[in-house]
């Protein structure tokens, strides 16, 4: 493999050029100096994409009707169903069962699991295969209290201030009391989390939390849940799993609750009715959107449906203006693009340069600050450096680490980064890596209470596709965990639902033509098709010969 | 640079810049011409394919995008992950993006006292490998897959979870078994074996577990749940920070809401 191309490695000459200096600067404990207060929102609001005014625009149907999003997020919430609504027979449901899941990842799953132990019936549907989903992809790992030291109070104040205190209270309390309870319920199933040799969990420190509270099983934390969960669904006859079936519609009753879905055979492309007495939704994020083109860390089936089909049948959204980027995702070599460069990069003294070699930014920023310093010096100042591929990125000076620290410290402290560059031929212990702001995670979604209850009777709603629970900012280790947590509450709250409402009123999609109605009142004509399922990566010279 | 800045690439479509060296790959079997540098993943849909199979997480941890290819002139059959491999000129390509696998079910409980015997018993399949080792050569993840097999035939699950930890049950290793083993499927259930009876439990788990179920936290956030803002952002403030190298076990000063 060939590493980076000669004009990139003549760039790096530059880097190389101004290292010895830096390392001495370094050492001597001296470094760009970090931006004022005042700086910083200014900064923020000028180059960090959730400030902009450009790229954003006002929602103009709906329950968040007025409020100001981004434009990806509003086209989609403004958007068409799949369906017409008429053409569909509603008078016999293709499948039943008491509880259908939507979105097989952490949350969907874990709502299986606990609705199998209440005796119901479940089938989880879902976009791709059972499991492939962002939890899958988590590495750095779990919060939860469970050291003598800590406890869910101090859990309650880390995850409270990390969300610039805009999270909803009640939320957080279930968070933080459950935490303990699922790392408890995971290691019963045989999750393999990192231990000392007498059985006690080992646990870092994360951004923003005053105990160690951060689990892990090697690092691939959310593959090892994931994967355990799953393998544990397989084994419960009362869990039905249709993978390649997204829903594309919820289903109402008239008296106004949630009473199933329209799923899509994507490889058949049929429609089926699924009739249940509840409907749990987990179908995670939006980063497959791409918000104003960024490339994204999440999964192939993160293109928002669960915003989209819950928002047609009335239920509020919030938070969804905050919307978490890295700073740090790498832009080369092409199949290392959005792969997600750890904070610990920085940590350990590698700082981010320009095109010239030059620093531009106080490495340990805040991540939204961080990533604001690198937009600017790309966009505005103009010194990023442009990949093969068209991608714009800077420079993160990784050799300096084994200068700062001694020979080998990159490899034994970033294993798994070593061996993705060291696989396309670059040794990032002594060159740098290119990297550029990525999309990471969707702090907003569906509005929910304590028990993962939405204000649509029968619709319940769990992990990344809700918000409120994060606030404006998400720390590290509490999504895995929010999945966890409002996926169990969700299986058992439907669970004892199912046990008390009738079978009773028509089916209905009548809530899908008054959107229509509503849009066409609103005068918007040429509303886009969604949820849209599967993004397209399509090049343009092909799609202009596919005349469709 | 304004200029160029158009450029950038949206998301994940890939826009080449001009001159951009272009090669042949052969998707099963059909010539495309894409420009260097692309995995595999990326260079079939700069082909025109848009995946519905085959295609999971884009990053290599989720197994959806086995992949088998040749070199044309080279006899070598060879086996990678799509999203993590890069083209090369004239690769004859096939993703394998499902394999039919043996995965019985069965209950945690049955593997309490005897594992290795309860193992046998739903896996006979696993004591016949013939030790061919070519499950070892297709896995993408360099795990040494004869290895954890011959593990888990001598009871040694232990060792067999920790060397198979890393897969990503992508079913490259089962495709290609003579002796028609799953081998990832065993060693999911040897790793839930693992991790439940033969590591050691968290002692202080479960005592906090007993602690939340007692709704011993419940009242103190309820406390935090009433308090203003202001309040709120002062404690915050005033937190103790746990030294990032204390032993573990380590113990703050104020252990009032412990
Ligand atoms: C690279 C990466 C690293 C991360 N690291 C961490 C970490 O270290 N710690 C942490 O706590 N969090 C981390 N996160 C965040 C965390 O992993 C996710 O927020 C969380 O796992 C989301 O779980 P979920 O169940 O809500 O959604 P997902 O796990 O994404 O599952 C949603 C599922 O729904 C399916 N689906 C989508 N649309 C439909 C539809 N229309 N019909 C049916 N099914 C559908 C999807 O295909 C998917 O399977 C990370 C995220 C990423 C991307
Ligand atoms: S062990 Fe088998 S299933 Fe697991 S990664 Fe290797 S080849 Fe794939
Ligand atoms: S391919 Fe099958 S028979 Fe050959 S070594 Fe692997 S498990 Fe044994
Ligand atoms: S797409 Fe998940 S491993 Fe390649």
């Amino acid at each position: 493999m060939s590493g980076y191309t000669p004009e990139l490695k003549e760039l790096i000459k530059r880097v190389e050029a101004t290292r010895p200096q830096r390392v001495e600067r370094a050492r001597r404990g001296e470094h760009f100096p970090p931006l004022s207060m005042e700086q910083r929102m200014e900064w923020l609001k000028r180059y960090h994409p959730d400030y902009k005014e450009e790229g954003r625009k006002e929602v103009r149907v709906g329950p968040n009707k007025g409020d100001v999003l981004p434009e990806e997020i509003v086209n989609v919430l403004e958007s068409r169903s799949r369906i017409e609504p008429e053409r569909i027979d509603l008078g016999r449901a293709d499948l039943e069962t008491d509880i259908l899941i939507i979105g097989g990842g952490g949350a969907g799953t874990a709502a299986a699991l606990m609705a199998d132990n209440m005796g119901r019936k479940v089938i989880l549907a879902t976009k791709l295969r059972h499991g492939d989903s962002n939890t899958i992809m988590a590495e750095g790992g779990i919060q939860a209290a469970t050291q003598e030291g800590d406890s869910p109070y101090y859990h309650y104040l880390d995850v409270m201030g990390g969300g610039h205190f805009t999270n909803k209270p009640e939320l957080v309390a279930a968070l933080v009391n459950d935490a303990p309870l699922i790392i408890d319920w995971l290691e019963d199933m045989g999750v393999m989390f990192n231990k000392y040799p007498d059985g006690r969990l080992m646990t870092r420190h994360g951004g923003g939390t005053c105990r160690r509270r951060m689990h892990s099983a090697g690092d691939m934390t959310g593959a090892e849940i994931m994967r355990v969960l799953r393998d544990e669904a397989r084994n419960r006859e009362n869990i039905k799993v249709m993978e390649f079936s997204p829903a594309v519609e919820l289903l109402l009753d008239r008296k106004g609750r949630c009473r199933g879905a329209i799923l899509f055979n994507l490889e058949t492309k049929e429609y089926y009715t699924v009739k249940a007495r509840a409907v749990i939704l987990a179908t995670g994020g939006f980063g497959r959107l791409h918000i104003q083109g960024f490339p994204t860390t999440n999964h192939y089936g993160a293109t928002a449906d669960g915003l989209v089909l819950a928002y047609r049948a009335g239920v509020r959204t919030c938070f969804l203006e905050a919307t978490q980027y890295h700073p740090t995702g790498a832009v080369y070599p092409e199949q290392n693009v959005g792969l997600l460069i750890t904070e610990k990069v920085r940590g350990l003294g590698a700082q981010l340069l320009n095109v010239d070699g030059e620093e531009f930014c106080f490495p340990l920023e805040p991540r939204d600050v961080e990533s604001a310093c690198i937009i600017r010096e790309c966009l505005e100042v103009g010194k990023g450096i442009m990949t093969p591929t068209g991608r714009i990125g800077v420079w993160l000076d990784s050799p300096m680490i084994d200068l700062l620290h001694g020979e080998g410290t990159v490899k034994k402290e970033l294993p798994a980064k070593y061996i993705q560059f060291k696989r396309y031929g670059i040794d990032i212990s002594k060159e740098p890596m290119l990297v550029y702001p990525t999309l990471h995670y969707q702090n907003g979604g569906i509005e929910i209470n304590e028990f993962g209850e939405t204000s649509l009777p029968g619709l319940y709603a769990a992990g990344e596709v809700t918000g409120g629970v994060h606030g404006k900012n998400r720390l590290m280790g509490n999504s895995l965990l929010d999945v966890l947590v409002f996926g169990r509450r969700t299986g058992m709250k439907a669970s004892e639902y199912v046990g008390r409402v009738k079978d009773e009123g028509e089916l209905t999609l009548e809530h899908v033509e008054r959107f229509h109605e509503e849009l066409k009142a609103a005068g918007i004509n040429e509303a886009p098709v969604a949820p849209i399922l599967l993004p397209d990566y399509t090049p343009d010279h092909v799609r202009a010969r596919q005349f469709r | 640079m304004k200029e160029e800045i158009k450029q950038l690439s949206v998301g994940d479509k890939t826009i080449p810049p001009e001159g951009a060296k272009m090669i042949p790959i052969y998707i099963m079997g059909r010539e495309y011409l894409v420009p260097e540098t692309l995995t595999i993943l990326k260079a079939v849909e700069y082909a025109g394919y848009q995946y519905v199979r085959g295609c999971g997480c884009r990053g290599g941890i989720c197994g959806a995008c086995g992949v088998y290819y040749r070199i044309m002139g080279d006899y070598r059959l060879r086996s990678g992950l799509a999203c993590q491999t890069v083209i090369q000129p004239n690769m004859v390509l096939a993703q394998l993006p499902f394999f039919p696998v043996n995965r019985p079910g069965y209950n945690m409980e049955d593997f309490r006292d005897d594992p290795h015997g309860a193992l046998r018993a739903l896996y006979p399949e696993v004591f016949k490998c013939v030790g061919c080792g070519t499950c070892t050569r297709v896995c993408p993840m360099d795990i040494d897959v004869m290895d954890y097999i011959a593990l888990i035939k001598r009871g040694n699950l232990k060792k067999a979870a920790e060397k198979s930890f890393d897969c990503v049950m992508c079913g490259l290793c089962a495709s290609r078994c003579p002796a028609q083993i799953s081998q990832f499927t065993a060693a999911m259930l040897v790793r839930r074996i693992n991790g439940r009876y033969l590591t050691p439990k968290a002692q202080h788990l479960k005592k906090r577990k007993e602690e939340v179920e007692s709704g011993k936290y419940e009242v103190m956030l309820k406390e935090l749940m009433a308090m203003p803002v202001e309040a709120l952002k002062k404690l915050y403030m005033e937190r103790e920070r746990e030294p990032d190298l204390a032993p573990p076990g380590w113990m703050p000063q104020d252990t009032s809401h412990l």
